[in-house]
Formats: C-alpha cells, sequence, structure tokens
C-alpha cells in the first residue's frame, strides 16, 4: 500500500488548472502533483505515491529522530552493554564476504 | 518521548458488537498451474522462461548440447573448438539513452560468445520489418550494427530480411546469430564452480534496464543514464590473458544479477554468498527502482559480465579487469558456498540475510 | 538530508537493536500492518536480527492480497472487453481471480497496461477517445487520495470514456476486526505511516485504548521499523497503550486535511470483504453518489459472476498470524510463488512467499538458519 518514496521539488507549474511539479528523486526526474500540498515550494522535499506528494518532509524533525538515535548509542557506551559482546559475533559474517 | 497526542477520536464509532470473522470458512482461488499460452513472462529470462525452453524445447530438440543450457554451445568441429549462440531482439523502443537495438543485436551475440570465452568471428543478421516503417530508421538501425561490429571486431557474413504487415511487428526485429574460436586451455562453465570460488561483476549494474524504462510509455521518468551496452570479447580476452583457468562467466542480462547469479548456482549445485555493499548500484539505478518498487539485483545489463574465479587468481583478474575501460569498475561481491546449494543468498548492509530467488517473469513496477 | 541514506544507516541500527535488545524481557508479538514495512523487514533481514523475543506478524496490509475475489473477477471480465484499456498497478496482474489473471486475459487479447499513476491512465483515455479506459482503483489511504483526485479531474475535464473499478480499504477497521478475532495473537500494533500521512493518527486512540494495545506509527525504511519496533516494546515492558508517532517527519496529528477533504466528496464508506479475513464493516471505500457516472461497476454490467475458491489453503489464518505458513496442507506443495493458491503467496512480501524463501534456506545446516519468523 505504501511504496512512498522522499523527493525534492524542483520545479512548479499550473497545467489544465493542477498544481504540477517537476521532482527530484535523486537523478530521477518525474512529475508529480502537488495538490495535496498546495504551498510546497521549490527546493522543498515530500513523501510522493503513485505520482502525488501526500505530505511535506519535515527537516527539523528528521534531525531530531536522528539525533535520538545517536543519542541511545552514547547512554549504551556510558552504562556500558552486557549484549555488545553477544552481538560482536554476528558481525565478522559480513565483513568476510566482503573480503 | 511521544512526539503527539492526539485528539478525541473525530470518527469514534465507539465500542460496537462486530461479526465475529470467520476465518474457518475462508477458501482460496484455483491455482494457476500452467498458462494455456504464451504470457510476458515466457520471454523475462526467470523461471517461466527456464520452464518453456525445459519442458517444450530441451525435449523437442533432443540435442546434448542444448541440455546444458549455457548462452552459447561449445563443440569441435574441424579440429578446432568453437562457439556458436544466438538471440533475437524485440526491445521498444528501438532508440533508447545510451544506444538501439542495432547495438544490442551484435553486442547481444558477442557476448553470449565471450561468456564461453571465444572471441566472435561471423555474426549473421535477420531483420523482420514491419510494414511502413520509415527508411531512415531502418538506416540508423543498421548503421548502429555496423558501427557496432567493427568496434566488436566481428564481421557481419550474412543475413536475411522478411516484411510483416503493418501492426504485426513493432517496426523492427532483429535476430543474430554468431560463432568464435574458443582458445585452447579455455573451459568456462558453472559445473567448474567449486566452493571458495570468488565472485566478481564487471561494474555498475542496472544501468540498461533503468535506461529502457525511463522512456517506457506509462512510466517515463527523466534519468541521466545511458544503457551500459557494450561488446566484453576484449575483457573476456584481457581477464584470460590472466589465467585460462576461469571457471564460468555470465552476462547478467535479462533477469539481471540474480537470474545469472541463480543459474550459476543451480548448475554447480553449490550455494553463492553476495554481500549485497559490495554490488556496484549507481544512485540513479537505486532510486528508480525506489520508486517503481523494484529490485537493482534484477534489472537488466547489456555490457557488463559476472565471474567466478579461483580465489588464488582472483586479485590478479580483479587488476586486469580494472585496467580495462569495460571493467574499471569491477569488484568483488560474493563467493561459492559448500552451504544452501543452488541458493544465492545476500547478507543485508544491516547484517542480516536475505533470498536472492530466481525471478519469476516479467519486472513490474509496484505500490505495495 | 535526502531522508533516504540517512534512515538507513547500519552503525545507529545497531544502536537501535541494542536498546530493543536491553528493554526487552519476555516474548512480544507485534504486527506490522502495512505490506511495505514487511518488505522492508525482509529486504533487510530485520527480523534476523531482533531478539527471539520479539515475533513480528505480517499484517494484512497489502493491497494485492486482501482484494476479494469477486472484485478481481469483474476486473478480469472488464478488461477481456475488446472495446476497453484496461489499466491497473503492476502489482495486480499476478493476482488470481476464479480462473484466471490479468496476465492470462493479455495473453487472450485483452488491451491491459502497467502505469505508474492513476493520471497516466487519466492521460490514456485522452489520447485514446474511442476506447474505454478502466483503471484499478485498489489500495489503503495512501491510494485512495491520488485515485480520488483522478476521477475529480476526469469529471473535471470532462473525460467520458474513463471510469475506475474501486475497491479502497481503510486499516482502522481492519485492526478491529483483527484485536475482535477470537484467536488474536496480536499484542502490539506498528501502524503504516504513510496510511497516517494521510488520515492522520485521530482513529487510533480510541482503538488502543478500547484493546489495551499500544499502535506506534512507523515509517518504512529499516532505521524507521527499528524505531517502531523500540518505542513498542516501550510501552509493552512498561504496561502501557497509547498511541505514539515514530515518523513525525512524514506524519501530522490531523494527517492531509486537503486529501481528506478529497476523499470525503469522491468516496462513501461502505462494508467490504477482505480476500483471507471476510467482510469487515465500514472498512472500504467506494464512489460516491456524485461520482456514480465514473463507477467502471455501473458502466458495465459485471453482476452475478460465480466466483469460486477452493478450499486448500488457509490464507486467511496466515494474514492474521494465526499459524505460520508451512502449517498450512497446500504449503510448498501445491503452492509456490510460482503457483499461487492465496494471496499471501502471491504478493512478493506475503508472508508465505517470504516464508517459501526462509523455510528452504532454513533447511539446511547454515548459521543463517536464525529465527524465520513470519
Amino acid at each position: 500500500m505504501c511504496l512512498a518514496v522522499p523527493g525534492k521539488v524542483m520545479e512548479i507549474e499550473e497545467r489544465d488548472g493542477t498544481r504540477m511539479a517537476t521532482v527530484d528523486f535523486g537523478g530521477v526526474v518525474k512529475e508529480v502533483c502537488l495538490e495535496y500540498v498546495p504551498d510546497l515550494a521549490v527546493g522543498e522535499y515530500a513523501i510522493v505515491h503513485v505520482g502525488f506528494a501526500l505530505q511535506r518532509l519535515d527537516e527539523e524533525s528528521a534531525r531530531r529522530t536522528l539525533a535520538l538515535f545517536e543519542e541511545l548509542g552514547l547512554l549504551q557506551e556510558e552504562f556500558g552493554d552486557p549484549w555488545e559482546a553477544a552481538a560482536g559475533q554476528d558481525g565478522p559474517q559480513a565483513q568476510e564476504a566482503r573480503q | 518521548m511521544s512526539d503527539t497526542t492526539p485528539q478525541a477520536p473525530t470518527a469514534a464509532p465507539g465500542p460496537r458488537d462486530l461479526p465475529t470473522v470467520d476465518i474457518t470458512g475462508w477458501t482460496c482461488p484455483t491455482p494457476l498451474r500452467e498458462t494455456p499460452r504464451v504470457v510476458m513472462g515466457h520471454g523475462g529470462g526467470g523461471a517461466l522462461s527456464a520452464e518453456l525452453v525445459q519442458q517444450i524445447f530441451a525435449p523437442a530438440f533432443g540435442g546434448e548440447l542444448l541440455a546444458q543450457l549455457g548462452d552459447s554451445a561449445v563443440f569441435a568441429l574441424g579440429g578446432q573448438r568453437l562457439a556458436f549462440s544466438t538471440d533475437s531482439y524485440v526491445v521498444r523502443p528501438l532508440f533508447f539513452p545510451g544506444g538501439s537495438i542495432g547495438d544490442l543485436a551484435v553486442n547481444g551475440t558477442v557476448n553470449d560468445l565471450a561468456m564461453s570465452g571465444a572471441r566472435a568471428a561471423y555474426l549473421s543478421c535477420g531483420f523482420i520489418l514491419e510494414e511502413g516503417v520509415e527508411m531512415p530508421v531502418v538506416a540508423g538501425v543498421a548503421d548502429a550494427m555496423g558501427a557496432a561490429a567493427r568496434a566488436a571486431g566481428v564481421e557481419v557474413a550474412t543475413g536475411d530480411t522478411k516484411v510483416v504487415e503493418a501492426g504485426r511487428g513493432d517496426g523492427i526485429y532483429l535476430n543474430t546469430a554468431g560463432i568464435g574460436v574458443v582458445p585452447a586451455g579455455v573451459d568456462l562453465r558453472p559445473q567448474r564452480v567449486v566452493p571458495g570460488d570468488v565472485v566478481i561483476v564487471s561494474g555498475p549494474i542496472g544501468l540498461h534496464g533503468v535506461a529502457i524504462m525511463s522512456v517506457r510509455e506509462g512510466l517515463e521518468f527523466g534519468v541521466e543514464i545511458e544503457s551500459d551496452c557494450a561488446a566484453l570479447g576484449g575483457l573476456v580476452q584481457t581477464m584470460l590473458a590472466v589465467t585460462p583457468d576461469l571457471h564460468v562467466l555470465r552476462d547478467p542480462t535479462r533477469g539481471g544479477l540474480a537470474a545469472a547469479l541463480n543459474e550459476i548456482a543451480t548448475a554447480s549445485a553449490t550455494g553463492v554468498v553476495i554481500d549485497e555493499r559490495a554490488v556496484p548500484v549507481p544512485p540513479a539505478v537505486a532510486n528508480a527502482c525506489a520508486i517503481l518498487g523494484l529490485d537493482p539485483m534484477y534489472v537488466a545489463n547489456e555490457g557488463k559480465l559476472v565471474a567466478f574465479v579461483p580465489r588464488e587468481h582472483a586479485d590478479a583478474v580483479l587488476d586486469a579487469m580494472r585496467a580495462h575501460p569495460l571493467g574499471a569498475g569491477a569488484a568483488v561481491i560474493g563467493e561459492a558456498v559448500a552451504a544452501h546449494p543452488g541458493m544465492v543468498v545476500a547478507r543485508t548492509p544491516l547484517g542480516g540475510t536475505r533470498v536472492v530467488d530466481l525471478p519469476l517473469g516479467e519486472q513490474l513496477p509496484r505500490i505495495c | 538530508m535526502k531522508y533516504l541514506d540517512e534512515f538507513q544507516n547500519p552503525e545507529l541500527a545497531r544502536r537501535l537493536l541494542d536498546d530493543i535488545r536491553a528493554t526487552v524481557t519476555r516474548p512480544w508479538a507485534l504486527m506490522e500492518v502495512c505490506g511495505g514495512q514487511t518488505h522492508t523487514i525482509i529486504r533487510h533481514g530485520i527480523d534476523q536480527l531482533l531478539p527471539e523475543e520479539i515475533e513480528l506478524i505480517h499484517g494484512p496490509g497489502c493491497p494485492v492480497c486482501v482484494t476479494p475475489l469477486a472484485v478481481i473477477d469483474k476486473a478480469l471480465e472488464i478488461a477481456a472487453r475488446p472495446d476497453v484499456i484496461f489499466c491497473s498497478f503492476g502489482d495486480m496482474l499476478r493476482v488470481p481471480g476464479t480462473d484466471r489473471d490479468l496476465f492470462r486475459v493479455r495473453s487472450e487479447g485483452g488491451d491491459v497496461r502497467v502505469v505508474y499513476s492513476p493520471l497516466d491512465a487519466l492521460k490514456i483515455a485522452q489520447q485514446n477517445p474511442e476506447r474505454e479506459v478502466v483503471f484499478f482503483g485498489i489500495g489503503f489511504e495512501t491510494t485512495a487520495p491520488p485515485n480520488a483526485m483522478t476521477v475529480y479531474q476526469a469529471r473535471k475535464l470532462g473525460i467520458r470514456n474513463f471510469s475506475m473499478l474501486v475497491s479502497h480499504v481503510r486499516v482502522p477497521p481492519a485492526i478491529e476486526a483483527i484485536m475482535t478475532s477470537p484467536s488474536c495473537r496480536v499484542q502490539a500494533f506498528l501502524a503504516a505511516g504513510h496510511v497516517c500521512s494521510v488520515m492522520g493518527m485521530d482513529e487510533y486512540p480510541e482503538l488502543a485504548d478500547r484493546f489495551r494495545v499500544p499502535i506506534v506509527v512507523t515509517g518504512f525504511e529499516p532505521l524507521d521499523i527499528l524505531e517502531g519496533i523500540r518505542r513498542t516494546v516501550r510501552q509493552l515492558e512498561r504496561g502501557e497503550h497509547t498511541v505514539d508517532n515514530a515518523y513525525p517527519r512524514a506524519v501530522r496529528a490531523d494527517g492531509n486535511p486537503a486529501a481528506r477533504a478529497m476523499l470525503a466528496d469522491v468516496f462513501e464508506v461502505t462494508d467490504r470483504s477482505w480476500r483471507g479475513i471476510g467482510t469487515i464493516p465500514a472498512s472500504g471505500w467506494r464512489l460516491s453518489e456524485r461520482y456514480r457516472d465514473y463507477d467502471a461497476e455501473h458502466r458495465f454490467s459485471v453482476e452475478g459472476i460465480a466466483t469460486r475458491e477452493p478450499a486448500a489453503c488457509r490464507s486467511g489464518e496466515v494474514l492474521q498470524g494465526l499459524i505460520k505458513p508451512h502449517e498450512c496442507e497446500a504449503f510448498g506443495t501445491t503452492c509456490t510463488p510460482r503457483n499461487p493458491l492465496g494471496a499471501t503467496m502471491v504478493s512478493s512480501e506475503g508472508a508465505c512467499a517470504a516464508y517459501f524463501l526462509y523455510r528452504r534456506l532454513g533447511s539446511t545446516p547454515t548459521p543463517l538458519e536464525a529465527t524465520p519468523v513470519v
């Protein structure tokens, strides 16, 4: 139901009375309908599903989330993590295959 | 750490009696055990294609060489070991970013021969033209073929032309067959793969498939990607110059890297383990696949090869490949293993694993 | 910020996993509602990385899996008509109806086209005024607004040869049905982030409260999934059951008001039969009276098709997490990804299809055996 990907608005134009945008998905450019997020501006990111922008992506919030993940690690290091040793054991497999 | 505490429900149905969902009474559809007609998936290079060959063509022809199901047949004739192969081309559109059906028709067959170590010597060419197709289009395709043949060092030695009524063809269909000599001491077959062999891919994957999709009706998207269509004979000779003892080569065309690796795993009865982080996927290929819900491992290539190389030669072969223009992006992506014979497994960047199965048929964009 | 690679970072994933492992003390069964999330889990092998206490049950959130047989059969009949160009998302082509699928209809001469967006189908209608163009409008609340806008545009532009076969489904009634089914084992939900991008979260507190289950709105990148699980496990261990948003960059409390307004105009709520689950009251959308002229079921006479599903597969129980796929008699024998008996085997992220791969893998003695969780 939910294959929706983040894209960056490059250009906006009205076509047949519909608000459309050229959206860049990391080097892949598609036409996207902006009717549901009409105040989206050039340079902003949105979640796009089957050719429609459905929601603006909030950069501030994304940064907060990532910062939270970073903090988790710090807390772990501070208090020590009994699982670390166990977890380390399945790590080398991947490194092996990587050569 | 809750970011939002939503307000009271607006459309609150409130507690109410739901009919108990009766799961035991539920039934399922009749299986589509077989398709009474050919479906597009039979041409997709996956499981359906393989079934068609195994169930209809191989029994009908009965030959031993065909039963090996290689990209080309290798046999002795007049004291020399020859490789012989054919392929047909039905690509749409005829011209696409980075090439045309003409380039494909030459390079595809040259590459099929190269995968058995042969240097292509002569090609045949069959044109099936649709009534009404414009002459400059035919000339453009022919010119592309000529240029590709000269670049690959192969001669188009014989040919044929047929015309079908308007509406009964897609402008131009092409068939080429090719023949070449396999050097002494070279024996490239999946049966030679042993656990410990190193898997090398010659460069970034998915370029051809994404370039074609970007101009296909209903999917169009803009991307600065061109097909990787190229003749690999030179690269293969470079690799064989390091050691004739390569075990198997495949060009991962339809069905992509996944199909090529599965074919080798099945035919060699070894397992294959791939490190996904090591597989070279250009960002634009990854992003196009993300939008369409496709996996780059299943997307077609037309100028790449995957090699299973004895571990002791792997470094030297990789260095030689990287020194060749068509192998500059070569990378070790995994190895053959004794575990899970016939199966390809990828280690994910997070350290998990997933099975990379043989694709069924056509790769379709999905929303889910 | 590209909103993609940042949320796939293996080092941060390890930190999230560490935190989950440090928190969990006993077994929990979580359902990820959306097929897209199942896909991420399988694709990245996340299920094998979780502590064994955590069981992920794949939810019914794949529109391909749950579209009712009767609607599939209608689609097949309409698609086979010589005057029709039938447009669909790619996922739907392999789903079996009573005796065929869209691939087969195409091989028998039907004009079936795969499109990326419903607007592409509208464009095809404009380019082929002499043909009837029908779009197969399936999906959850995420896909409903694009389909609604397409019907709205068709009416606005007066494109008379366009119609839509609509079979939309809604998540909250499904959660309610799963929780009220007698043998339900689900203790918490990862709610589908993109559904909530549209609908917001105000339908969930009542469900969390009534069934005493944590509901955590979760995104689709690997770190999003792990964060959803982390927050869920935290609540479970503390005995809490609130609605939480682990995907705030794309989900606001009120969702997308413009999209919700369009949905209210174009669609109306209806009871809907879910393949594998049964009829769930008020769980679907159909075109509202105002858009009747664009309803393919209205335009083409497709009533009274006899549907038939043999009682060979227990896809319904798999979908609800009541049995593991291999406990079904048909699994791996008469039912494989190539010859799917049921919807759970059709989709690449369907529970049976996923399990099919892991079971084959698990049958060999390798360290990969891990925990094949469905």
